[in-house]
């Protein structure tokens, strides 16, 4: 073996050890559960059950909320992130005073996990003394409190609200720093063309960064989909399952009724969901590159 | 000329009305846990409170072992920040300055563990930890928090060092470093700003990790703030005097280090998203 070959291996060895035996292995050994009766509490009766899991969850009304939750928290969560994160990007792209001290207000949600996220949201939400219930009625928007987390109808638009709240500086972080890599004679040459702040928006910014907004977009979605930490710390799936997203209700599943088969059977269609969601994105947008490798 | 005043007072209001919503709830956490538990819990809800106190603060460290839980917390996370750091400079480094066979499967092997839902992994994680007897000991923390962190902090340091210039090493090795010295002592200096943000961002994803935590730790001389919270929200449901005080707790030493290195970590963060 050469000095280089040396070099390469022993530099990569104990990453790709560590990766190889604690992130894959178990994770194909997760995806085995899923086809297995594996329940934590009767470990002496494992065995194959081929789909039956699949079948359970399928005939599962709580899994079928919880699915249907899914699309409905992607799919609000990222549009608002976005287009409030796109709108905050560029205003901040333009320098103004006290810049910085700002963007340090903004984006510090960043250090906080989803878990105490979703605690401090659970308080502000609190239907008798929470604070958001007090400022609506100040302002005369309502007349008698709200159970925002307590009533099934306002539940999903809760967790929604404070999942927004937390995402929103992904993705000024990330489209500010596009924003930023924009060549300035671009918008020289379109306004010697003539182009107004608009037509400079739709036909110079937008998609000089569309690369930008594919990756941060597909990223997100799938973070979004797989993250229950949030709703874990704001309502654990309540009420009666009414903010369960597949995620959150397949960490139950592990945590307090130590099903892993059925909980691995969720991971799995999660998985399916997650590839053709991506595969259909990928060939939607023909973006082939996205990532740098 | 009207037009770009308008322009400027929506902005400014947007801007201000935003950074509210941003602040707001974290002022509203931290005026919560100052204030006495009759205040909490009476109406009409008070912006300022009438006494201030730390009265919650007190209470969480007498009820329960909140001194050893952040004890805890700062151990597991700082070692294992450490640990990354050394691997994935070294991987980093092989993936940033040589080609070979393997190359590519292994960033897209990288790559990959950042979008599986990590959950499925979760109940396997839990019978290894067991037939490894290390459930119930800190290392089990420290080990799967090194090795979820190593892929993104390689993803992270190999674009640091792809932008250092490799004749720097070349003419170091001339001089007669080999490869591993030049490493030492000519590229790290010069990326200690970028090994730094990923420590602090190693740091800050260990402090908060919460369901790993749960699952291996349930001695109470072992929890992380994490799970110290997690059977707060159980215990203590519904005194949010308690649990805001705890809440601060657990966010402050992250939001410190963020302050302090956001630019570094944002250009951290940011720099894969933008080259693509």
């Amino acid at each position: 073996m050469s000095a280089r070959q040396k070099f390469i291996l022993s530099g990569l060895l104990p990453a790709l050890l560590l990766v190889l035996v604690f992130t894959y292995y178990p994770f194909f050994k997760g995806v085995a559960m899923a086809f297995q009766n594996y329940k934590l509490f009767n470990l002496k009766q494992v065995y194959f059950v081929g789909l039956q899991n699949f079948a359970d969850a399928f005939k599962d009304p709580q899994f079928l909320a919880a699915l249907k939750n899914s699309v409905y928290w992607v799919f609000c969560s990222l549009l608002l992130q976005f287009l409030l994160g796109f709108m905050l990007a560029l205003v901040l792209n333009k320098r103004f005073w006290g810049r910085g001290v700002y963007q340090g207000f903004i984006f510090y949600p960043w250090a906080l996990s989803g878990f105490l996220i979703g605690l401090i949201w659970k308080w502000l939400f609190n239907s008798q003394i929470g604070v958001i219930n007090d400022l609506l009625l100040r302002l005369g928007l309502i007349h008698n409190r709200i159970g925002f987390l307590s009533d099934p109808k306002w539940a999903m638009a809760s967790v929604i609200t404070a999942n927004v709240w937390y995402g929103i500086a992904f993705f000024t972080i990330m489209l500010l720093a596009a924003l930023q890599s924009i060549p300035s004679e671009l918008y020289e040459a379109a306004s010697i063309d003539g182009a107004n702040g608009y037509r400079k928006l739709f036909y110079v910014t937008i998609p000089y960064i569309m690369p930008t907004i594919i990756a941060t977009t597909l990223l997100r979605v799938i973070w979004i989909f797989n993250d229950p930490t949030l709703i874990y710390g704001m309502t654990n799936g309540g009420p009666a399952g009414a903010t369960h997203i597949l995620s959150s209700f397949m960490l139950n599943k592990i945590i307090y009724d130590g099903d892993y088969g059925a909980a691995s059977a969720v991971g799995v269609i999660m998985i399916v969901i997650l590839f053709l969601y991506t595969l259909f994105y990928l060939m939607v947008t023909k973006s082939e590159k996205v990532g740098d490798f | 000329m009207r037009r770009r005043y308008g322009y400027r007072i929506m902005k400014v209001a947007f801007l201000s009305f935003y950074v509210l919503v941003m602040v707001f709830p974290l002022y509203w956490i931290v005026i919560t846990s100052l204030k006495p538990q009759k205040e909490i819990f009476s109406l009409p809800v008070r912006y300022w409170p009438e006494h201030l106190t730390l009265q919650n603060y007190v209470n969480i460290f007498k009820v329960s072992k909140f001194g050893v839980y952040i004890a805890n917390s700062l151990l597991v996370s700082v070692t294992s920040a450490l640990i990354v750091m050394v691997i994935a400079i070294c991987s980093a480094y092989v993936l940033a300055r040589f080609r070979f066979r393997g190359h590519r499967q292994i960033m897209l092997g990288f790559f990959v563990t950042q979008m599986l839902p990590g959950f499925i992994s979760l109940a396997p994680l839990y019978m290894m930890m067991s037939s490894m007897h290390l459930l119930n000991q800190r290392i089990s923390l420290i080990l799967m928090y090194t090795v979820i962190l190593i892929p993104f902090s390689t993803i992270m340091l190999r674009g640091f060092f792809q932008r250092i210039p490799s004749n720097l090493e070349e003419a170091a090795m001339i001089d007669g470093c080999s490869q591993l010295s030049a490493l030492l002592r000519v590229i790290i200096p010069i990326m200690l700003p970028g090994i730094s943000s990923m420590f602090i961002f190693a740091f800050v994803q260990n402090w908060n990790e919460l369901f790993l935590a749960v699952m291996f730790i349930d001695n109470e001389a072992l929890k992380t703030l994490p799970v110290a919270m997690n059977s707060f929200v159980l215990k203590f449901n519904v005194d949010w005097g308690a649990m805001s005080a705890g809440t601060v707790l657990s966010v402050l030493p992250t939001i410190v280090l963020f302050a302090l290195a956001q630019k570094f970590i944002v250009e951290g963060l940011t720099q894969g998203a933008v080259k693509g």
